[in-house]
């Protein structure tokens, strides 16, 4: 089965083509802003980072900031520094050269430039020049099974575990077995259900991993001191019915579907591997986007019971609704309703085949709501203090 | 069929309305091709849990045909399951604070 992609000369392929701004540092995000207010067709980050960090934690910005740039859903990049920051641009930049010599990208310090006003004028320079290239390359047919997902529940409410995970895993299911890969994350919310997803690991060393994984999660989380219940699962799904870890987990755990665990990565690490895949994030769901992304995801699935809005920069973020109380209430920001599975009008397998249909869809060019609303969260995960 | 409340696994001991529930209301369920009937004692709103079984304090609470956590009282079929009386034995820092 063919999905319309573009190829790109790493020989990856995109789901779509855009020209992203990178600031590498948190003072450069409202110059990164301003050029991609300038030039249509662009879209930017903003993050909170890029300075006073150290050792693994510096290392995991610096791995995020540059897979964005080498994403297969990215034709050009500007990258925008301030220049005395920790993270030089110029890093980043070579990172990305380093990954991908063809795609067009354009460094900007504002120092250098001299000042905020010149420096955006140099980022929509070169931005508007890589648009146009952008606009002028063609979808072409490509296989199915280069396709990485990214799955994610978010606003969880009772409803997750019963419809919308069941019938995402069997979507994630048709992706697998179209030969593609699929991303299962969020490891707080595979709390009190690791020993399912341990037992589906395809060896004995991925499935010790599973609980170490966990275990660390867990500590971690234990080492603050008090009841986990509050954070997770947070006052909304609690609210949604949600009372435990436990229950909030062996809700989530149905979106990856039925298929064999292949592999377990770090957070923002490349996939590389088809078939089911394990990535170490946190719950908050846009560290997690971020992370997934990062991994190489082309777009991602999330389902949400409580209504969430959120989406990718770069990544196609697909809503589906848990219920269909939210479906009517928040439709500006969903895209599929699994609320049938709960009413009885649809099968958790009919739903399941509506999501891989929508995923087509998007693969090819179908903008979901997220992505028309212009949502271009973007979060990563901190493992060192600011200094 | 419009359905009130679902079981996932026979194993379970709570139901997850899919409506508002009001008390005194007679539930028929089907447990895994089985029919009981509960009466819901509490009202129970939508993607709550209410007891198909009484759940003695101490004991485990069962949905998707696993433990979910502790009942922190005697539960009677039909009551509220919720973080009142449902305690999480994971991610306790309150309870075994890891030594920092």
């Amino acid at each position: 089965m063919t999905f319309l992609g573009y190829r790109r000369t790493d020989g990856r392929v995109g789901i779509r083509n855009h020209v992203l701004i990178i600031p590498s540092v948190v003072c450069a995000n409202r110059v990164a802003r301003g050029i991609s207010q300038l030039v249509t067709g662009t879209t930017w980050v903003e993050h909170q980072h890029g300075c006073t960090q150290l050792g693994d934690d510096a290392a995991l910005t610096r791995r995020v900031l540059v897979a964005h740039g080498t994403h297969p859903n990215v034709y050009g990049i500007v990258v925008v520094g301030l220049g005395c920051e920790t993270m030089r641009a110029q890093d980043i930049a070579a990172g990305i050269r380093e990954a991908c010599p063809d795609k067009p990208l354009r460094l900007v310090i504002i120092q250098d430039e001299g000042g905020s006003v010149k420096a955006i004028a140099a980022g929509a320079s070169a931005a508007h020049e890589m648009v146009s290239g952008a606009s002028c390359m063609e979808r072409t047919p490509s296989d199915v099974s280069e396709l990485i997902l990214g799955t994610e529940c978010g606003g969880s409410d009772a409803c997750s575990g019963i419809s919308a995970n069941p019938a995402l895993g069997v979507a994630s299911d048709l992706l697998i077995d179209a030969g593609g890969s699929v991303i299962l994350a969020e490891t707080t919310e595979l709390i009190g259900a690791e020993h399912l997803i341990a037992a589906r690991a395809v060896n004995p060393q991925v499935a010790v991993r599973c609980y170490d994984v966990i275990k660390r999660c867990e500590d971690s989380a234990k080492s603050m001191g008090v009841d986990m219940r509050g954070g997770q699962p947070t006052p909304g799904n609690i609210e949604g019915g949600l009372s435990t870890i436990e229950e909030k987990s062996l809700g989530c755990i149905y979106k990856a579907g039925t298929k064999p665990l292949q592999d377990i990565i770090d957070y923002a690490m490349p996939v590389t591997k088809k078939g089911l895949i394990w990535m170490d994030t946190p719950g908050q769901d846009i560290e997690q986007i971020t992370g997934m992304v990062a991994g190489g995801c082309h777009f991602v699935v999330f389902t949400t019971g409580r209504g969430t809005c959120c989406g990718s920069p770069i990544a196609p973020t697909i809503k589906v609704a848990t219920n269909t109380a939210l479906y009517e209430k928040m439709k500006d920001n969903m895209d599929v309703n699994a609320g049938t599975i709960i009413t009885g009008d649809e099968s958790v397998q009919q739903v399941g085949r509506r999501i891989y249909q929508e995923m087509m869809q998007v693969a090819s060019g179908k903008c979901p709501r997220a992505e028309i609303l212009g949502f271009n969260d973007f979060a990563i995960k901190r493992i060192g203090p600011s200094l | 069929m419009t359905k009130k409340a679902i079981v996932m696994e026979a194993a379970d001991n709570v139901a997850t309305a899919v409506e508002k529930i009001e008390p005194l209301t007679e539930m028929i369920l089907d447990v895994a091709g089985n029919r009981i009937t509960v009466q819901v004692t509490e009202r129970i709103l939508f993607g709550h849990k209410f007891a198909i079984r009484d759940i003695p304090s101490g004991d485990a609470v069962f949905k998707y045909g696993e433990p979910i956590g502790i009942a922190q009282r005697d539960i009677k079929t039909g009551q509220h399951v919720h973080v009142h009386n449902l305690e999480s034995r994971r991610g306790r820092g309150d309870k075994n604070p890891e030594p920092s």
